[in-house]
């Protein structure tokens, strides 16, 4: 029989053996991380991504803050191409004194050339959703946009100016892949009621798209020919082109998600190191054996090889069916947040969750596998030859080489891996100093007290590797789940403290010129204090003193969006209270200069100093100016602030709409209503609304991190359990020995409750110590938050580690006590 | 068996030195031993005389430092491990004082071990033949670790003779077992060597499972000498 054959025979009496459960399930529980955060993952960037049908409702498409020119249609019909308009705006709805702000999307004939706009007509039977589309004289809404306003369909709304019914249930629309990130519900109307709401006006912040379909080959021409003509501030979109920055924000969240994984993977490969060190040295006699019966060293290598592999594509399925269940949680936790319904789970993964337990098994099995191989047969003779020693140094080696491929692979950026290489080899070289040296206090006191109490610290003293790996295991489990508890429940609970209880919860924007001074009244008349009625005018950066701007010029992705994006600019008399001068001087109230003042956090990221001659193209005219002051602004103020604001001898001319904000306590939203009535171009974005909404996000956020971090405690508990199984057989031979001479199963337990509670607590006071400072460092360097020692966080890491560690430890070493002495001592 | 029969087990000059913490120390040296097929030659000699480090060399187990064994013709120094494997696949069996079964498999799966190994289609009927023939018939699906001392000795003997195989070694194949049982398997051990011809090389300090081979030797001092 070939070794291969006998190996599958082998693997049955390896599975009726139940000796391998625990390396099964560590490395089920590496891939079943892997699968959970990937299946998700994947989930996400389908629903972004897609293909152009669901991304853009097109092949192609041409976005413009003002009508897309008449001559780029007919150059696309000429070119073969099929051509539709949307325009995309944010704006209040009411139904009564009900209001809502919406984002309504305005849809033209021919609308959607690719993907399927579906409708249902209640929101109580959105199975009965069908294609088609709105027409003139109705709106369509997403079905929460129902329950905001409390209507039913048929109800009528008014859209500024405009009374609609609001008729069917939007279902499935093919470029909201784009805009799956949104705050606003969706309203859908036909694009030629929008003149009659009056809410666009010249300067009012919309987006109109331009949709172009048909042959690739003739789309391609059409784009070349077009893009070099295409206006500032016009942008081609195609698939790849579509959101930029959301799929940047995606990858960073994938990214954390995958390093969490990581860290599960990284403790569930010390507990496989554990466990299959143990699996490969008791095949020691077997090998000898097997070598006697006339194995050749090969054969014996194909057939452990081929055992092992099995284990892991049996730890595979069991993790990756732990995945699609866990990442249903994950996607119910953030799903929410999507727009539309998350597509589900593909088979992708499933490589992802068995690329990961080959690459833990080939990390921690390979170099004892190689020793095994060379097992003399002699051993059946004498039982103290063995294997020639192998170098630990290589297996070290081999481990951070492959977790170095991993992290690579898991971060998909050498760089970033390389870093995050370095990063959890300096955690856990931190981690193994604090616990070694707080293993090194316990000397001292080993010699006292009970002698099950020094018989358990005796214990922690003697085994230091294994509680080691088992202290640093748990460390950063509970690190990481205090950090995301405790310590992010502090800081949300400072950054809202930080706020005062009248900052300005409510923005209007786009007022018209024409209407600023009758709004400014009407708030003054209702007793409304505003930050002030603020110009804004939006204007592209187009040179820095004599260099034009290239957003390709710049490093950073910041400052690449801030080039190729539009500004919104301000001009002032008297600059606002919770601005600071850092440099040069603000102007005087009758200044004729030509100047900015320019926010230093921009100036920075841009590369503006103080004298830099700034110019700005707006509504197709140069305008010009130096920069005369550095400002620093206080954003989390609420107020309306500008990053650049010129003298009103600069920019006073240009066309503009205006901005407010104010606060408005919770009983009087009714002047929402009359304001939305009596202004129906001001949009009124409810900034507390919104603040609520990233609060929620931020939590749900940390909810979704810490059910992965969750794994790490699992991982944790399987890290104490092959490490109480690696030493089982010195461990149930001491026990033994103890029984004889006397000792009771009482003071057994107590020795075994010491000896796990001390790795527990010194588990829990260095994660608590490494949250306090992590803590302390992100408040301080990342969110400038006033810092402040939690006094429960030690006390309440040290009692977490001891009480569950100690409890795991002890249901671990359990069955140990339970054997019979003389059972142990005859196989001894 | 005809004395004109070519040795299927010889050793010529063999020695073996070790190294020890107080230098070199040479356990057998100048040793000449010649087994012929059907032979059943015991070695006894005191704790630490040899014995087992003997049996290893023979069977190739390990490797000489002066000297060669043949076996089955075949020089065993120029053979590597896995070339020493193969010739004893098969040919070979073993009888060890600890029984060296496997754990994780039941008592027919050890027997059938060495039957898989070499191919055979009738692994599970031979195996099963040879645990009815030790007196196991109703223990195959027993574990190592639910049998006796001397039952766990009996399945490994039933995996010895398994393969057929021309030479079987057995190290002190009593040593763990009391007076009656070891009487046990010396019956079993010598009736099945007489059943099916096999050579046997038994190392034991045990006079009287010695007693019961044709050829009595005495390591003494690194080498053989022939008892009375």
């Amino acid at each position: 029989m070939s070794p291969l054959r006998l190996a599958w025979r082998w693997i049955l009496r390896d599975w009726r053996g139940g000796e391998l459960g625990l390396l099964v399930a560590a490395l089920a529980l590496a891939a079943a991380a892997v699968a959970t955060v990937d299946f998700f993952a994947d989930r996400v960037q389908r629903a972004l991504t897609g293909s152009a049908a669901d991304l853009l409702a097109a092949d192609a498409a041409i976005e413009w803050s003002e009508a897309p020119r008449a001559e780029w249609e007919e150059a696309a019909r000429a070119a073969g191409l099929r051509t539709a308009r949307t325009l995309s705006f944010p704006s209040v709805v009411l139904h009564g004194d009900a209001t809502q702000l919406v984002q309504i999307k305005a849809i033209g004939n021919g609308y959607p050339l690719r993907g399927r706009l579906r409708s249902a007509p209640d929101p109580a039977a959105l199975a009965a959703a069908e294609v088609g589309t709105v027409a003139a004289g109705e709106t369509w809404g997403e079905a929460r946009l129902f329950a905001q306003l409390a209507v039913t369909p048929g109800a009528v709304i008014e859209v500024g100016e405009l009374r609609l019914p609001i008729t069917r249930v939007v279902t499935e629309e093919p470029d909201r892949g784009g805009d799956l990130l949104q705050f606003a519900p969706r309203l859908l109307m036909h694009l030629d009621d929008v003149p009659r709401t009056g809410l666009v006006g010249p300067a009012s912040r919309v987006s109109h798209r331009l949709l172009l379909a048909g042959d690739a080959a003739a789309l391609a021409r059409y784009a070349a020919a077009l893009k070099p003509q295409l206006p500032k501030g016009a942008e081609w979109l195609d698939v790849n082109r579509a959101r930029p920055e959301l799929n940047a924000a995606l990858e960073r969240g994938t990214r954390f998600l995958a390093l969490a994984a990581a860290t599960v993977v990284i403790l569930a490969g010390a507990a496989v190191m554990l466990a299959a060190r143990r699996f490969v040295d008791r095949q020691t006699d077997a090998a000898a054996v097997l070598r006697c019966l006339g194995l050749s060293s090969r054969g014996l290598l194909v057939l452990f090889v081929t055992r092992l592999l099995a284990l892991a594509a049996a730890a595979t399925v069991l993790g990756s069916l732990v995945g699609l269940g866990a990442q249903a949680v994950l996607g119910a936790l953030v799903g929410r947040w999507f727009a539309a319904e998350l597509p589900p789970p593909s088979l992708g993964p499933l490589l992802d969750a068995a690329v990961t337990t080959l690459l833990v098994l080939a990390a921690t099995v390979l170099p004892p596998l190689f020793r095994l191989r060379r097992t003399p047969p002699a051993r059946v003779l004498r039982h103290d030859i063995g294997p020639p020693p192998g170098s630990e140094w290589l297996a070290i080696g081999l481990a951070v080489a492959t977790l170095g491929v991993f992290l690579t692979w898991r971060m998909d950026d050498l760089q970033l891996g390389i870093r995050a290489l370095a990063g959890v080899v300096a955690t856990i070289a931190v981690l193994a100093v604090a616990v070694r040296g707080l293993i090194r206090l316990l000397d001292p006191i080993r010699l006292h007290g009970h002698t099950a109490w020094r018989q358990g610290i005796a214990a922690v003293a003697r085994h230091p590797t294994l509680a080691l790996v088992q202290t640093v295991g748990f460390g950063l489990g509970i690190m990481a789940l205090l950090l995301l508890s405790v310590v992010r429940t502090d800081l949300m609970a400072a950054w809202r403290d930080k706020l005062p209880p009248d900052a300005p919860n409510h923005f209007l924007i786009n007022i018209q010129p024409t209407e600023h001074q009758a709004l400014e009244a009407l708030l003054a008349e209702r007793g409304v204090r505003t930050g002030g009625v603020l110009p804004m005018i939006r204007g592209r950066l187009v040179a820095i003193g004599d260099r034009s701007v290239d957003p390709n010029g710049y490093a950073s992705a910041r400052a690449q969006r801030l080039a190729s994006r539009e500004f919104n600019l301000s001009f002032a008399t008297t600059m606002q209270p919770d601005n600071r001068i850092v440099a040069g001087r603000w102007w005087g109230p009758d200044s004729q200069a030509a100047a900015f003042s320019v926010e230093t956090g921009i100036a920075e990221t841009l590369g503006i100093a103080l004298g830099d001659r700034l110019a700005f193209q707006v509504s197709g005219q140069r305008v010009e100016g130096t920069v005369q002051s550095l400002r620093e602004v206080q954003w989390d103020s609420f107020n309306a602030n500008f990053f650049v604001i010129g003298t009103p001898a600069l920019l006073g001319t240009q066309p503009a709409t205006y901005i407010t904000s104010f606060h408005l306590p919770p009983d009087r939203l009714g002047l929402l209503a009359e304001l939305a009535r009596r202004f129906p171009s001001v949009t009124v974005i409810d900034v507390g609304g919104v603040l609520n909404q990233v609060r929620a996000m931020i939590e749900r956020a940390a909810l979704a991190l810490e059910y992965v971090f969750a794994f790490t405690l699992v991982a944790g508990v399987i890290v104490l359990l092959a490490a109480v199984q690696a030493s089982r057989e010195v461990r149930a031979r001491e026990i033994a020995v103890l029984r004889t001479l006397g000792a009771s199963r009482r003071y057994l337990y107590a020795g075994l409750a010491v000896e796990f509670g001390i790795v527990g607590l010194i588990a829990g006071t260095v994660a608590a110590t490494g949250a306090l400072a992590t803590g302390w460092l992100v408040s301080e360097a990342v969110f400038s938050l006033p810092w402040s020692l939690n006094p429960w966080l030690l006390p309440a890491g040290a009692l977490l580690g001891a009480l569950g560690v100690g409890t795991a430890g002890l249901l671990a070493a359990r069955r140990l006590v339970d054997v019979p002495p003389v059972v142990v001592l005859r196989a001894a | 068996m005809s004395v004109h029969s070519r040795a299927i087990v010889r050793a010529a000059k063999l020695g073996k030195t070790l190294q020890g913490p107080e230098g070199d120390l040479r356990i057998l040296g100048d040793l000449d031993l010649e087994v012929l097929p059907g032979d059943a030659v015991s070695i006894r000699g005191m704790s630490g005389s040899g014995k087992s480090t003997l049996l290893g060399l023979l069977a190739g187990l390990d490797q000489a430092t002066e000297g060669e064994v043949y076996l089955f013709e075949q020089p065993l120094t120029p053979l590597d491990e896995d070339a020493r494997a193969a010739l004893r696949a098969g040919q070979v069996g073993f009888v060890f004082q600890s029984f060296h079964l496997l754990g994780g498999m039941t008592a027919i799966e050890n027997v059938m071990l060495p039957l898989e190994l070499g191919g055979a289609r009738d692994a599970r009927e031979r195996a099963a033949a040879l645990l009815d023939r030790v007196g196991l018939a109703s223990r195959r699906f027993h574990y190592p670790t639910q049998l006796s001392g001397g039952e766990q000795q009996r399945v490994a003997i039933a995996r010895a003779f398994a393969t057929g195989p021309r030479v079987l070694f057995a190290d002190e194949p009593t040593g763990n077992l009391d007076l009656a049982t070891g009487q046990r398997i010396a019956d079993i051990l010598h009736g099945l060597r007489e059943e099916t011809g096999t050579a046997l090389v038994l190392v034991t300090h045990d006079q009287q499972l010695a007693d019961r081979c044709e050829r009595r030797l005495l390591l003494a001092n690194g080498r053989l000498e022939p008892l009375a």
